[in-house]
């Protein structure tokens, strides 16, 4: 099964969907400028990067605990950051580094964090799990599953009491979408017309449950929306243009005052659901289909390539960049600091 | 010939006003018609007739307050039978043919008018407390009106604050705390929430991490069980997973504990359950005072606080400072009663039982000092432990399970702070280890009450 069988089909078959989500979804000639495709193409590397050499950093030890890569899933969040404006937040699971690297957050202090560093965001207090940043408006970085749903619609909530145009990007999996908290905020959203962005990161695995065992009507899960009121569009999350485009209907809907907006992107995830998941439940076939026909940093090179926008050299040079940007970030996580033991009894009550 | 008596219209309701009849003596009277209307703190509510006849005898007149219940209000004589003006039909109350009247859901129960004061033995004896300037003057208050002048006043004082919950916007509140608030803020800052504890709870915690300053109203804290999650885990560890740089300034509040007869789902008491958790600040108030000085302090904390209130405290009346800026500082005891022999140590509803015993003790010679915890997280052990010094004796008292409970904890710290000073090991007076019964007489079993304390005192005295 690729990103979903079903999925394909029907796009192959132009089929209408149920919802909103009309054949302007599946548009991808809108196109972005050479400077957005070119920024795509480098937001997305460096999170494969990084990702790389987080899984490497926990093969030697120096990571511990939980990590989740985001490998395979990146043009989400880069097709997403690029639809935001200032102010506007974001909050997610557990699978978090792509999302804060996509917002500007810096590598080093993302890896540093993940080795349990004084100089990770969280002064290695929080993981890989739990990181945060009040000036680029990520709220985290949440370990129970779905409760950042709820949560991010409160962010939501706080734009519209305030009286801003700002929107709440809110991501979750496949997985989280059965969770009942899901549902509970879908309803709130919508009665109080919260600016807030469900993102349904759908890559078909939530742990090593395929969705079709888990999860009633899997293949259109943006759907459930409709029960709600909320509009839904279906994406191919492995296209960043589809994704940019998807955003922009999404957010400007968001931003007129029109309430909530779902947008399911499918996509998928190349590694396991952990670091010590062997990912048994899905063919090696799968997996490298996958790799060789959708996937999203590719999908931008060709296109970079074919319309030279790019040359083979412009590419290698970035990817040199990035490696160097993620290296120095390794060697200051691996070398920096462990945080003061003093740290233990800090940041449990903010003093007035 | 049928007496109708004044009904109770929730469980913990003793009295109410009569506010209105819609029939007269005299008047003809057939099952379902609406003979008056009564008012309790929380709402008016209509009896109706069961019987056919005709209302002979009127003998509460409307606008009368504090009727009990049970006592007799109207007679239905035989549809026949001449009307008698002003005819005086004393009747028992045991009469078996009371009028019931649909009484609304059970968990929203009112209680007794507010105006009216209810003396509680020891009360009187509450010293004055150091905070309070010399001379200030006192106004009476009950627990709810507190409650709801503190939330005003700091609504009125920031706009971040806002109220969210279930009922507490056009209902005026399921126990009337929020009454006037929606008229005042508007729906904006007073929200009526779906029935979705889980997500409002999280939707609340989100816009505490923007830097808003909910107050979520639980109905109760039975309910917040289903929220729970994003109280521990949401609420109160962000800080300290982010390194120290997102904030959770929001208050969890609503009533917490036994109200009576409501059963073991409603009537848990989680004082325990929260205190155990780093992040949070746990305040569980015993008088009107406090509940007013504590929720004005927990507002602006910038820390999630758990604040616990109890059903039966809503009605009862204290002195409350009249101060433009009444604030009682969070972690703070206070010592309520002085005394030499026996230190009791207390909180919330708990302080009625220790406070009678108090009292009833010193009738018999036996001065017992009564520390008010008020905070139960972040612990005043000093102030308790100061005490203990000086009276060498502690019983700890509350309603909550035994097992691993506040006052297990408050026996293990005196263990720790106090050890050489104890002259008996430490007495705790506590809820029975069972689900919340629902029969009278076991619900009375299951929880503590002043001849516990009474008998712990002496116990610990060895008299």
């Amino acid at each position: 099964m690729a990103v979903s069988s079903a999925y394909l089909a029907r796009k192959a078959a132009k089929a209408e969907k149920s919802t909103k989500s009309s054949a302007k979804a599946d548009l991808k000639n809108s196109g972005l400028s050479s400077d957005e495709e070119l920024k795509a193409y480098y937001d997305m590397l460096l999170i494969r990067r990084f990702e790389e050499k987080a899984g490497q950093l926990y093969g030697m030890g120096s990571i511990g605990g939980f990590c989740h890569l985001y490998i395979g899933q990146e043009a989400v969040v880069v097709g997403m950051e690029m639809s935001a404006i200032e102010g506007d937040q974001r909050i997610t699971s557990y699978r978090d580094h792509g999302h804060m690297l996509a917002c500007g957050m810096e590598a080093k202090g993302v890896m540093a964090e993940l080795t349990g560093r004084q100089g990770g965001l969280s002064k290695g207090k929080g993981g890989s799990m739990h990181m945060f940043s009040v000036e680029k408006q990520f709220y985290g970085g949440h370990g129970i599953v779905a409760a950042q749903v709820p949560l991010g619609a409160g962010l939501a909530f706080a734009n519209k009491y305030r009286g801003n145009k700002n929107v709440s990007m809110v991501y979750f999996g496949d997985g989280a979408a059965n969770q009942g908290q899901v549902y509970e905020t879908f309803n709130m959203a919508s009665i109080w017309k919260l600016p807030c962005i469900f993102v349904i990161e759908n890559n078909r695995y939530a742990m090593g449950t395929s969705a079709t065992r888990s999860t009633a009507a899997s293949d259109h899960l943006g759907a459930r929306g409709e029960a709600f009121g909320i509009p839904s569009e279906q994406v191919d999350g492995m296209d960043v243009r589809a994704v940019k485009d998807a955003a922009d209907r999404a957010m400007e809907h968001c931003r007129s005052g029109e309430g909530p907006y779902i947008l399911e992107m499918m996509t998928y995830r190349y590694r396991g659901h952990s670091m010590s998941d062997p990912a048994k439940y899905r063919s090696k076939e799968e997996v490298q289909k996958m790799r060789e026909e959708h996937d999203p940093i590719e999908q931008v090179k060709a296109r970079l390539l074919k319309s030279n926008r790019a040359s083979e050299d412009d590419l290698k040079k970035m990817d040199a960049d990035i490696r160097e940007i993620v290296t120095a970030a390794a060697d200051f996580a691996v070398a920096d600091a462990q945080p003061d033991a003093s740290e233990l009894y800090t940041d449990i009550y903010k003093v007035a | 010939m049928p007496t109708i008596l004044m009904p109770a219209l929730s469980p913990t309701m003793e009295e109410g006003k009569l506010s209105k009849w819609l029939k007269k003596v005299g008047d003809q009277v057939k099952s379902g018609d609406v003979l008056a209307e009564i008012e309790t703190d929380k709402a008016t509510m209509e009896i109706e007739a069961i019987d056919e006849g005709v209302l002979t005898a009127i003998m509460v007149p409307e606008g009368t307050e504090g009727v009990k219940v049970n006592a007799p209000i109207a007679v239905i004589g035989e549809a026949s039978a001449q009307p008698s003006p002003g005819a005086k039909a004393p009747v028992s109350p045991a009469s078996g043919e009371t009028q019931k009247v649909a009484t609304p859901s059970p968990q929203v129960s009112p209680l007794a008018g507010e105006t009216v004061v209810r003396s509680t033995a020891g009360e009187g004896s509450l010293l004055s407390d150091p905070e309070i300037p010399a001379g200030t003057e006192m106004i009476t208050m009950t627990v709810r009106e507190a409650l709801r002048s503190a939330m005003s006043e700091e609504m009125r004082r920031d706009k971040d604050v806002f109220l969210m919950g279930e009922e507490v916007g056009q209902y005026q509140g399921a126990y009337k705390i929020s009454q006037g608030m929606l008229d005042e803020f508007g729906p904006e800052r007073v929200l009526d929430t779906p029935i979705t504890e889980h997500g409002f709870t999280g939707i609340a915690t989100g816009a505490a991490f923007a830097g808003l300053k909910p107050i979520v109203e639980f109905m109760t804290f039975n309910f917040a069980m289903q929220a729970i999650d994003h109280i521990i885990n949401s609420a109160a560890k962000t800080l300290y997973m982010s390194g120290g740089q997102m904030g959770c300034p929001i208050v969890f509040r609503g009533p917490n504990g036994a109200a009576a007869r409501v059963g073991a789902q409603h009537s848990q008491d989680y004082t325990a359950w929260y205190s155990q958790i780093p992040g949070l600040k746990v305040v569980a108030p015993y008088s009107a005072a406090d509940a007013k000085g504590l929720m004005k302090a927990a507002i602006r904390d910038p820390n999630p606080i758990i604040f616990l209130e109890n059903e039966i405290l809503y009605g009862k009346s204290f002195e409350v400072p009249k101060l433009d800026d009444w604030i009682v500082p969070i972690g703070k005891a206070r010592i309520a009663r002085a005394g030499n022999h026996v230190t009791i140590v207390s909180f919330s509803i708990g302080m009625t039982y220790a406070l009678a015993a108090a009292g009833k003790l010193a009738a018999e010679g036996i001065e017992c000092e009564v520390v008010d915890l008020r905070t139960i997280r972040p612990m005043d052990i000093g102030t308790v432990v100061a005490s203990v010094k000086k009276t060498n004796r502690c019983v700890c008292v509350e309603e909550g399970f035994p097992r691993f409970s506040v006052t297990s904890e408050l026996a293990a710290e005196i263990m720790t702070h106090a050890f050489d000073y104890l002259d008996a090991p430490v007495a705790r007076v506590a809820g029975k280890d069972v689900p919340m019964p629902y029969a009278a007489n076991l619900e009375k079993l299951a929880l503590p009450n002043v001849d516990d304390v009474v008998a712990a005192v002496k116990g610990v005295l060895y008299v």
